[in-house]
């Protein structure tokens, strides 16, 4: 049976999500989102700028990826509404990853407005998988509100640092029960590896591919990282002992 | 009559619509949105829909990021 990701009755066969932001060219993240063998995609919304060249609509659509429009870029619960709703009119998906950030600096979300956000845009009709930070506490509210998904991070957007609490995303994973996916603070293929191991359903990744020296090859690892991780999390690990077990019959 | 395109001042004809507004920037036909006054306009309502002096127009689309 195939071991697919469903979120909100669609299914995926891949399990990693990618961003579109930080490639050097559309050229480049072509031949990266290929590599990674997503199936779903984020992307921005912003001003029409009418003497950009190419449009990232373009390689997803020539590429069959689907599209999640995000958020990114708002501070407060309306401006994300507002932009969610753009995006379903410019794109025709009621899919949305909502992101509110609270600050320049650290890019964190705002849990309050995030939370609000989602209220209005469940109630609108709006699949919402919320950008949050990782706290147990949160993704439960945000799931008993009617995410479709939680997205905890594994450390500050861009930072790749990886995941800074595997405690606390072991719990949000325990207590969930629509999907859970690692999303921010990857930085190489291990900490991919590690978010599924740690049980996420998947993971959204985007900096650590685009910003890469070679895109197309870290977003290989990054395929390979998420099978890996998913499949050992299946197997199920052994468990950590403090002294050594012999594997080898004892000499008698 | 002056409305803001996209944080731009924009002269338009008197009874100008959102898809004359849209018009200023592009020709594109789909996977662009437009907002008046911080309230989307359907794409359905673009010409019947009418401007007012001052009206702030937003038009976005897609870009990379996330």
């Amino acid at each position: 049976m195939a071991d697919e990701l469903i979120i909100a009755g669609e299914k995926f066969s891949s399990r990693l999500i990618m961003g579109t932001g930080g490639a050097p060219s559309l050229e480049v993240l072509d031949q990266a989102l290929v590599a990674s063998g997503t199936q779903l995609t984020t992307v921005a919304m912003r001003r029409l700028d009418p003497s950009s060249q190419g449009s990232v609509l373009e390689v997803l659509r020539r590429r069959g990826i689907e599209v999640l429009p995000n958020t990114a870029g708002c501070y407060t619960a309306g401006e994300a509404v507002l932009t969610a709703r753009l995006a379903r009119e410019a794109l025709g998906t009621s899919w949305v990853k909502l992101e509110v950030i609270s600050d320049e600096r650290t890019l964190l979300p705002d849990p309050i407005e995030t939370f609000d956000a989602a209220e209005r845009l469940v109630a609108d009709g709006f699949t919402v998988l919320p950008y949050i930070g990782d706290d147990p506490a949160l993704a439960r509210r945000l799931e008993q509100a009617g995410c479709a998904a939680v997205m905890p991070l594994g450390a500050p957007i861009g930072s790749g640092l990886g995941i800074r609490n595997p405690h606390n995303i072991e719990l949000i994973v325990e207590a969930a029960s629509v999907p859970v996916v690692l999303d921010a603070g990857i930085g190489t293929a291990s900490d991919a590896a590690l978010a599924m191991e740690l049980g996420c359903d998947a993971v959204l990744l985007a900096t650590a591919v685009t910003r890469a020296q070679r895109p197309d090859l870290m977003a290989a690892a990054m395929r390979g990282a998420v099978e890996a991780g998913r499949q050992a999390r299946l197997a199920g690990r052994i468990p950590r002992r403090r002294y050594a077990e012999a594997s080898s019959p004892r000499v008698p | 009559m002056k409305v803001t395109i996209n944080g731009a001042p924009h002269d338009l004809p008197d009874g100008a619509t959102v898809s004359q507004a849209v018009q200023t920037l592009t020709t594109a036909a789909t996977g662009i949105a437009v907002a008046v006054n911080e309230e989307v306009v359907a794409r359905g309502a673009w010409t019947s829909t009418a401007l007012a002096e001052s009206d702030r127009v937003e038009v976005l689309t897609a870009v990379q990021g996330g």
